[in-house]
C-alpha cells in the first residue's frame, strides 16, 4: 500500500469522520487519520478545524506520528494562535526527551511556529538545547536562534542567545560551528552595523579549521562568512588564501564559487609582484572552467560570475577562450552568456578563431542568439583594431544572406564601426543602401539614417534617400525622428544648395507638428543656429566626434567591486547590487573590496583619475548600440551613484548645454561644439551625475577670476539627496557649507506629493567625524504641495563617532508626518578644516620630516591657470593655510597645513609650475583622511 | 544563502482548452518571508518566457525570486526574497533530486504522492530555515526509513555520523569479503568544425568506487605520477597536465594540496571519488567525414565515412553515429558496409549503429531520402553529427591506478579491482548543410 490512497478519500463529512478517527484509541488508526489530514493539507484543503484533535495526538512515542503532528502544527499554528499554546507543554517535554532525535525535532519545530505568544515559553528549552551534549541537537538549536530572532529580535538579545551562539563558533563539532556561523550571518544581515560577527584572527582560525571537516553546505556558510572579513595585512590575507585554495577542488560547484569569492576579494590586498599572487591567479582558472561542465543552471550562475571576474581580472581566463565556444545543445541562456564572455576575451591573438565561431553562430536559427552573434562581430571590430577589416567583410557576407534581422543587426553595428574608424570602410555604403527598404526596426533605421547623414557628401542620392524616410515622419519612432532631423541638417550643411526645401520641411515637422518636446527642442536649436550663424552651425553640427571606446557595456568599477563581493549570489547573477532588489536593504552598507595593495604609490594610484582628468574617459557605446545617446538625450543617461567627481574636462562643455541652452551654445568654446556635433555620441557614464558636475563650471576660479581676494570657503551646489519617488513625495536636495566657523547643512525640502507635510525632524547616524545637528530642523510652516523651503541646519562635531566607508559618508534620517526616510550623502572634507589650522613654521618643519613615506600620496590637479599667490589666497578661504613658499627652478612650492575638527593635522606640499596649468599636490598625514581629501580638494581649489 | 520555499510542481496540460496550468504536488515553507501564493506567478512567468523562447533559470516577480530546475515533468522551485547564494540553491535542488531518486528509484509525480510522508520528513531533515543540512542519502536512510519499516527505538537514534567529521560513512559496517572496485572512466568531448578542424577537445575523467569494506578503512590511491604533474602524449613529445581535479568530500583536500596524496575514508557502496579534466588536443577517436547533399524539391544524399583512430588491438563497442536529416524527408534507403542504419523520424535523425568497431578500420554508410516538392518554409537549424561509443580496457590520457592501499585497524586483507573505459562525451561534428 502506498500513501497515495490518502488522497482519494474525498467524501462528504470527511472532517467529521477524521475527527472520530483522530480520537480513536487504536494507535494505528490514529496514525492513519493524521496521515489523511496531512494529505488533505498537501492538496490545499483547509483542515485547520481539526487542530485540537491533531494536537492531542502529539504525545506519542511513535516518531513518525510525532513528525506528522509537528508538520501539521507548523502549517496551522499561525492561524490558530490560541490553540497553539496547547502544544507548548509537549514541546518543553520533548526537549528533554532521552532520544536526541526527538529533542532536535522539538527544537526545530518550535522555531517554525511563528506565534508571538509561544515564543516566550520556548526560551528555556532552547537554552538547554544550545548546551545539549549531543551535537545533532546543538546544531539544530543554533539554527533555532536565527528563527527566533526573525520572530522577536529583542527577545533573543535580552535572553543572551546571541552570546551563546557566538560561543558555538568554538564548538568542537564542525557541523555545529557551520550552523552557528550560518545563523549569525543571517542575523547580522538584518543588523547591518552591528558587530555581531566579531571576526578576529582567532575566530578566523577556528572557522578555517572547521572548514576542513564540515559538510559541503557548512563549507559554503563558512566561506561566505570569511568573505566578509577584512584581513589586517597582506600576510594574513595570503595565509587565509592558502587555506581556502584547496576548496577549489571540491566537487560541489557552490563550494567552488564561494571559495573563488573569498580569493578574489583577498587577492586585492596582495602585492602584485608577490610570487604567490601569480600562483593564485593560475590556480583560479581551471576550477572556473570546470564549472562549465556542471548542470546548465549552475553553468549559468558560473558564467554570470565569470563575466564579472573577466572584467575585474582579465588575466585569469585570457587563454581559455575555447571553453566558451557554444555547443549546439546548450540552453539559450547559456549560449547568450558564453557569447558575452567570448567578446570580453577576444584579443588579437584569438580573433580569427572567435570570428569563425561567430560567423557560424550567425547562421543558426535562434533569432535572439543570431542577433547577439552579429552584434558580437561588430564589437570585435571595435575592440580589436587589426580585425576590423575582417569583421566588416564578415558582416557584408551576412548582409548578403538577406535574412531580415541579420541585415538589420549588421547595419546597427556597422554604424559603430564607422564611428570608431572614420573614413576607412565607407566603400561598403553602397551595399548598405541596397538594403534600405528591408529595414523595419527603429534601431536599424536610425543607424542607416545616421550613416546617410554622416556621409551625405559621398552618397549621390542622399537627399532622395532621406526624403523617402521623411514621408512617413509621423509614424516613425522618436529615435528615428531625431536621427532624421540631425541627418537632414547635416546634409544641408554639406550640400546647402539642393536641400533647402528638405531642411525646412523637416524643421517644421519637428517644431510645429510634433508633440515630442525632445524633438521640438532639437528642431528649434538647429533652426536658430542655422538662421543666426551658419558658420557656427557647421562647426557645431559637423564637429569632430569623440572616439568611442573599445569596450562596451562594462560594469561601472564601484558596482563591479561590490558585485565581486557577492560572487555566487543572486546579485552576481542579476549584475545588480542587492539593494536594488532586496527590500529593506537600503540602509545596508555596500560591500567593498579591501583597499588595494600599494595604493600609497601615487603613480599607479587608482585615485589619480579623480583628482585630475589625466585621461579623458572614453565615450562608451550604450549596450543597445543606442543612437539616442546623442546630445539632447544626455539627460536620459542613467544617473549613477558614483561620488560626483569633478572632472573639468572638455565634455563638461556639453553638460553646460543642458542648463544654459542656446545662449551658452552660441558663445561656447569649440569644445562644446564637439559635444553638440557628436550626435550619436553617448557621454561617459560618470558624467551621468551631471547636476553635481555641471556646477563645477561655476566654481571659484572661474567666478573669482584671479581677483586674489579670499573668497570664503567653497560651497558645492545643492544636489538631490532624496528622490521624491522614494520618499512618498518629499524631495530633499542639499549641500554643506562652512560659514564663520560654523558647519551648516543647507537643505531644500520640496513637497511633490498631493498633501501637506508637517512635523519635520532630522537625525544623523554615527559617522566618522561625529557630525550631529546642533539644533532641531526648523521648518515652521507646513509644507504645502509643490512648495519648496530652504533650511540651514547648524551642525556640531560632538556626536558619536564611527568610521564610515567612505570616510565622509553621512547617513541621515528625515521624519515628517507621513513616514521616516533615509538617505546618505557625502560631505566635502573641507567642511572640517578649522580656522586655526595654521601650523607654526617650526612645528611644521619638524612634523614634515617625521611623516613616514607610506603616508604620502600625490595628486594632480589639471588645467588651472592661477599663480601661486592667488591659489594660496583661495585655499585660505577654505582654511587651507600656506605656511611657507619657495621657488625652485621655476616651480613654486607651497607648504600648507590643515587641521580637522577632530584635531588631525594634514600637511601638504603643492607644486605649481609657471606656464604649466597642472598642479601637483602631495604628502598627507593620515592615510584614511588622505583618500577623502583627494576627492574633495579639487572643488576647493578649482 | 537562504531560500524560503521549496516547491515541487508539475505542469498539467488541459488538452481541451489548450492551456496549461500547474499543480503544487508538495511544498515546504522554511521561513515566513514569502507568501505561498507567490508560486502562481512562477508559472505565469514560465509560460511567458517559454513563449518568447528566452527561458532563464532565475525569474522574479516583485521582490520574490524563483530559482528552478526541471526534472522530467516536475519543476523544483526555490523562492527567496533575499540576496541568496544562487549556486548553493541550484546545487541543493539537484541534491534533492539525487536524494529522492535514491529513495524512490524514480522522482516523478507518482513517487511523490506515494511517499508524501517520507518526502515531508526528508524536506524537514535536508534543510532547516533555508540552510541545507545533512544531504547524504546513505546516512539519511539510517534514520529516515521508508514507510513500511516500523520505526523501532533502536533505529530512531541519530546516527553519530550525521554530525561527525566523517559524515558520509557509518561505523560498524561488515563484509565477509573485503573488496574495492575502481572504475576509471574517461569521456571525450570534441567539437569539430564543418571544415574538419577540431575547435575544442578535452577529456573529462572520473574515478568511481564500489566499496565493500568493513569498519573504517583508510585508503590511499596512487595514480601514475606522470598523470599528476604532466603526462607525455602518444609520441612522447607533448606534455599534458591534469587541468583540474574535483574530489568527493571524503578526500582530504588540504593533504592533496600539500603533497598530492589522495587519502580518504570511503563512503560505503558506490560513489564517485574524483573527477578530473584534461585540456588537451585529443585526436578524435572516431573520425567522421560526411557529405550531405541536398537537392531541394527532390532528394537528400548522405555519405558518412567513419574511421577508428585508435589502436588496432582495441575495439569500440556500441557505436552510434547520429546524422541529422531535414524534417520533411521521407522514403529512406540505406547502404552500410558494417552495422545497420535506422531512420528516426521523430528526431529527424539517421542512427547508424555498429556493435563493434575495430581500431584502424574505415566504415561507410550511404543514405538516400526523398524531399517533397513543396518546400518547407520553416528554417531549420543545422544540428551537428553526434557519435556515441565506448572503448574498454583503455584510457586516452594514459591514466593508471598504481596502487590502492587499504588499512583498517582490524588488519584484514582487501583486494582492489581496477577497470578502465573510454567513452564519448559531448562528441559533435558540425556539418555544412
Amino acid at each position: 500500500m502506498t500513501d497515495s490512497k490518502y488522497f482519494t478519500t474525498t467524501k462528504k463529512g470527511e472532517i467529521f469522520e477524521l475527527k472520530a478517527e483522530l480520537n480513536s484509541d487504536k494507535k494505528e488508526k490514529k496514525k492513519e487519520a493524521v496521515k489523511k489530514v496531512i494529505a488533505s493539507m498537501t492538496v490545499g484543503k483547509d483542515v485547520s478545524a481539526l487542530f485540537p484533535d491533531v494536537v492531542n495526538c502529539m504525545q506519542t512515542d511513535n516518531l513518525e506520528l510525532k513528525k506528522l503532528v509537528y508538520l501539521y502544527l507548523m502549517n496551522y499554528a499561525k492561524s490558530q494562535p490560541d490553540m497553539a499554546i496547547m502544544a507548548v507543554n509537549t514541546f518543553v517535554k520533548d526537549c528533554e526527551d532521552l532520544n536526541p532525535l526527538i529533542r532536535a525535532l522539538a527544537v526545530r519545530t518550535m522555531g517554525c511556529i511563528r506565534v508571538d505568544k509561544i515564543t516566550e515559553y520556548l526560551c528555556e528549552p532552547l537554552r538547554k538545547c544550545l548546551k545539549d551534549e549531543d551535537p545533532y541537537v546543538r546544531k539544530t538549536a543554533a539554527v533555532c536562534v536565527a528563527k527566533l530572532h526573525d520572530i522577536n529580535a529583542q527577545l533573543v538579545e535580552d535572553q543572551g542567545f546571541l552570546d551563546t551562539l557566538k560561543d558555538l563558533i568554538s564548538d568542537s563539532n564542525p557541523m555545529v560551528v557551520a550552523n552557528a556561523v550560518a545563523a549569525l550571518s543571517e542575523i547580522a544581515e538584518s543588523h547591518p552595523n552591528s558587530n555581531l560577527l566579531d571576526l578576529n584572527p582567532q575566530t578566523i582560525n577556528k572557522l578555517l579549521t572547521a572548514l576542513n571537516e564540515c559538510t559541503e553546505w557548512g563549507q559554503i556558510f563558512i566561506l561566505d562568512c570569511l568573505a566578509s572579513y577584512l584581513p589586517r595585512d597582506d600576510r594574513e590575507s595570503q595565509s587565509i588564501c592558502e587555506r581556502v585554495t584547496p576548496r577549489l577542488s571540491h566537487a560541489n560547484s557552490a563550494v567552488v564559487l564561494s571559495a573563488v569569492k573569498v580569493l578574489m576579494k583577498f587577492m586585492e590586498m596582495l602585492p602584485k609582484d608577490l610570487d604567490y599572487y601569480g600562483t593564485l591567479l593560475k590556480k583560479l582558472a581551471p576550477p572556473l572552467v570546470t564549472l562549465l561542465s556542471a548542470e546548465p543552471e549552475l553553468q549559468y550562475v558560473a558564467l554570470r560570475n565569470i563575466n564579472l571576474i573577466v572584467q575585474k581580472r582579465p588575466e585569469i581566463l585570457k587563454h581559455e577562450m575555447k571553453v566558451f565556444f557554444v555547443k549546439y545543445n546548450d540552453p539559450i541562456y547559456v549560449k547568450l552568456e558564453k557569447l558575452d564572455i567570448m567578446i570580453r576575451l577576444a584579443s588579437q591573438a584569438n580573433i580569427a578563431q572567435v570570428l569563425a565561431e561567430l560567423k557560424e553562430y550567425a547562421t543558426e536559427v535562434d533569432v535572439d542568439f543570431v542577433r547577439k552573434a552579429v552584434r558580437a562581430i561588430g564589437r570585435c571590430a571595435i575592440k580589436v583594431e587589426q580585425s576590423a577589416e575582417r569583421c566588416v567583410s564578415t558582416l557584408l557576407d551576412l548582409i548578403q544572406t538577406k535574412v531580415n534581422y541579420v541585415v538589420q543587426e549588421a547595419i546597427v553595428v556597422i554604424k559603430d564601426i564607422f564611428r570608431k574608424y572614420p573614413n576607412k570602410y565607407e566603400s561598403v555604403i553602397a551595399t548598405l543602401c541596397e538594403n534600405l527598404d528591408s529595414l523595419d526596426e527603429p534601431e536599424a533605421r536610425a543607424a542607416m539614417i545616421w550613416i546617410v547623414g554622416e556621409y551625405a557628401e559621398r552618397i549621390d542620392n542622399a537627399d532622395e534617400l532621406l526624403e523617402s524616410f521623411l514621408e512617413g515622419f509621423h509614424d516613425e519612432s522618436t529615435q528615428v525622428q531625431l536621427q532624421l532631423l540631425t541627418a537632414i541638417v547635416k546634409l544641408f550643411l554639406k550640400k546647402p544648395t539642393e536641400t533647402q526645401e528638405l531642411v525646412q520641411q523637416v524643421l517644421s515637422l519637428a517644431t510645429q507638428d510634433s508633440d515630442n518636446p525632445d524633438l521640438r527642442d532639437r528642431g528649434y536649436i538647429y533652426w536658430r543656429l542655422l538662421s543666426t550663424d551658419p558658420v557656427a552651425a557647421k562647426e557645431v553640427v559637423l564637429a569632430e566626434k569623440p572616439l568611442i571606446s573599445e569596450e562596451t557595456d562594462l560594469i561601472e568599477p564601484t558596482l563591479l567591486e561590490e558585485l565581486i563581493c557577492h560572487i555566487g549570489t543572486l546579485a552576481s547573477v542579476y549584475h545588480k547590487p542587492p539593494s536594488a532588489f532586496v527590500e529593506g536593504s537600503r540602509g545596508v552598507q555596500h560591500k567593498r573590496l579591501p583597499p588595494r595593495a600599494g595604493s600609497g604609490e601615487s603613480t599607479e594610484s587608482p585615485d589619480v583619475g579623480q583628482s585630475g582628468p589625466s585621461e579623458a574617459p572614453p565615450a562608451v557605446i550604450p549596450s543597445q548600440g543606442d543612437l539616442l545617446g546623442d546630445l539632447l538625450n544626455l539627460d536620459l543617461a542613467p544617473p549613477t551613484a558614483t561620488v560626483p567627481s569633478v572632472q573639468p574636462s572638455m565634455q563638461m562643455g556639453a553638460m553646460d548645454l543642458l542648463g544654459g541652452g542656446l545662449d551658452s551654445l552660441v558663445c561656447s568654446s569649440p569644445a562644446m561644439g564637439a559635444g553638440l556635433g557628436a550626435a550619436p555620441a553617448a557621454m561617459p557614464a560618470s558624467l551621468g551625475s551631471a547636476p553635481a558636475v555641471g556646477g563645477g563650471l561655476g566654481d571659484l576660479f572661474d567666478l573669482g577670476g584671479g581677483v586674489g581676494m579670499p573668497t570664503g570657503s567653497y560651497v558645492a551646489p545643492k544636489t538631490v539627496w532624496l528622490l521624491a519617488m522614494k520618499a512618498k513625495g518629499l524631495e530633499i536636495s542639499g549641500t554643506f557649507a562652512r560659514r564663520g566657523g560654523i558647519i551648516q547643512m543647507d537643505l531644500s525640502l520640496t513637497n511633490k506629493a498631493m498633501s501637506v507635510m508637517t512635523d519635520f525632524a532630522i537625525q544623523f547616524n554615527r559617522n566618522s567625524f561625529g557630525l550631529a545637528p546642533a539644533g532641531p530642523l526648523q521648518v515652521l510652516t507646513p509644507l504645502s504641495p509643490n512648495q519648496t523651503i530652504d533650511v540651514s541646519l547648524p551642525l556640531s562635531t560632538s556626536g558619536p563617532v564611527m568610521k564610515m566607508e567612505p570616510l565622509n559618508n553621512l547617513q541621515v534620517a528625515v521624519k515628517n508626518n507621513i513616514d521616516v526616510f533615509y538617505f546618505s550623502c557625502q560631505y566635502p572634507l573641507s567642511l572640517l578644516f578649522v580656522e586655526d589650522g595654521k601650523m607654526d613654521r617650526q612645528v611644521f618643519l619638524a612634523t614634515w620630516k617625521d611623516i613616514p613615506n607610506d603616508n604620502e600620496a600625490q595628486f594632480q590637479i589639471k588645467d588651472i591657470h592661477l599663480n601661486s599667490d592667488v591659489a594660496s589666497n583661495k585655499l585660505q578661504g577654505s582654511n587651507i593655510f600656506t605656511i611657507a613658499k619657495r621657488t625652485v627652478e621655476g616651480q613654486d612650492m607651497l607648504y600648507q597645513s590643515v587641521k580637522l575638527t577632530n584635531g588631525i593635522w594634514v600637511l601638504a606640499e603643492m607644486r605649481i609650475q609657471t606656464g604649466n596649468p597642472n598642479y601637483t599636490w602631495m604628502c598627507w598625514r593620515r592615510p584614511h583622511v588622505r583618500e577623502c581629501v583627494s576627492q574633495n580638494d579639487s572643488p576647493v581649489i578649482s | 544563502m537562504i531560500n524560503d520555499y521549496i516547491f515541487i510542481l508539475k505542469a498539467v496540460c488541459h488538452t481541451l482548452t489548450q492551456t496549461s496550468s500547474h499543480q503544487v504536488l508538495i511544498c515546504r515553507n522554511y521561513k515566513g518571508d514569502v507568501d505561498m501564493s507567490e508560486i502562481d506567478h512562477f508559472f505565469t512567468l514560465l509560460m511567458q518566457q517559454e513563449e518568447e523562447g528566452l527561458l532563464c533559470p532565475v525569474m522574479s516577480h516583485g521582490n520574490v525570486h524563483f530559482l528552478w530546475i526541471k526534472h522530467s515533468n516536475l519543476y523544483l522551485v526555490a523562492t527567496t526574497n533575499k540576496n541568496s547564494n544562487a549556486s548553493l540553491v541550484y546545487s541543493f535542488l539537484y541534491k534533492l533530486v539525487e536524494v529522492f531518486t535514491e529513495y524512490f528509484k524514480e522522482l516523478e509525480e507518482e513517487s511523490i504522492q506515494d511517499n508524501f510522508v517520507v518526502v515531508y520528513e526528508l524536506l524537514d531533515e535536508l534543510m532547516d530555515f533555508g540552510f541545507p543540512q545533512t544531504t547524504d542519502s546513505k546516512i539519511l536512510q539510517e534514520y529516515i526509513t521508508q514507510q513500511g519499516n516500523k520505526l523501532e527505538v533502536a533505529k530512531t537514534k541519530v546516527p553519530t555520523t550525521v554530525t561527525n567529521a566523517v559524515s558520509w560513512r557509518s561505523e560498524g559496517i561488515r563484509y565477509k569479503k573485503n573488496e574495492v572496485f575502481i572504475d576509471v572512466i574517461e569521456s571525450i568531448n570534441v567539437l569539430v568544425n564543418a571544415n574538419g578542424s577540431v575547435m575544442s577537445s578535452d577529456i573529462v575523467g572520473s574515478i568511481k568506487l564500489k566499496t565493500m569494506l568493513s569498519g573504517m578503512p583508510e585508503l590511499r590511491l596512487g595514480l601514475n605520477d606522470r598523470m599528476l604533474f604532466a603526462l607525455t602524449g602518444d609520441k612522447g613529445k607533448t606534455t599534458v597536465t591534469m587541468e583540474d581535479v574535483k574530489f568527493h568530500q571524503c578526500v582530504r583536500l588540504s593533504r592533496f594540496e600539500s603533497d598530492r596524496t589522495i587519502s580518504f575514508i570511503p563512503p560505503d557502496g558506490e560513489s564517485e571519488l574524483m573527477s578530473y579534466r584534461i585540456n588537451t588536443h585529443v585526436k578524435p577517436l572516431i573520425w567522421i567525414e560526411s557529405v550531405i547533399e541536398k537537392f531541394s524539391h527532390s532528394r537528400v544524399e548522405i555519405m558518412v565515412k567513419a574511421k577508428g583512430q585508435f589502436k588496432k588491438q582495441s575495439v569500440a563497442n556500441n557505436v552510434e553515429i547520429r546524422v541529422p536529416v531535414p524534417s520533411d524527408a521521407d522514403s529512406p534507403k540505406f547502404k552500410t558496409s558494417t552495422g545497420h542504419a535506422k531512420y528516426v523520424p521523430e528526431k529527424n535523425l539517421v542512427v547508424w549503429s555498429i556493435k563493434s568497431f575495430p581500431g584502424g578500420k574505415e566504415l561507410l554508410m550511404r543514405a538516400h531520402f526523398c524531399l517533397p516538392s513543396v518546400e518547407n518554409h520553416e528554417t531549420e537549424g543545422r544540428p551537428p553529427i553526434t557519435v556515441k561509443f565506448e572503448i574498454p580496457y583503455f584510457t586516452v590520457s594514459g591514466i593508471q591506478v598504481r596502487y590502492m592501499k587499504i588499512i583498517e585497524k582490524s588488519g584484514y586483507q582487501a583486494l582492489p579491482w581496477v577497470r578502465y573505459i573510454t567513452q564519448s562525451g559531448d562528441y559533435q561534428l558540425r556539418t555544412n548543410t
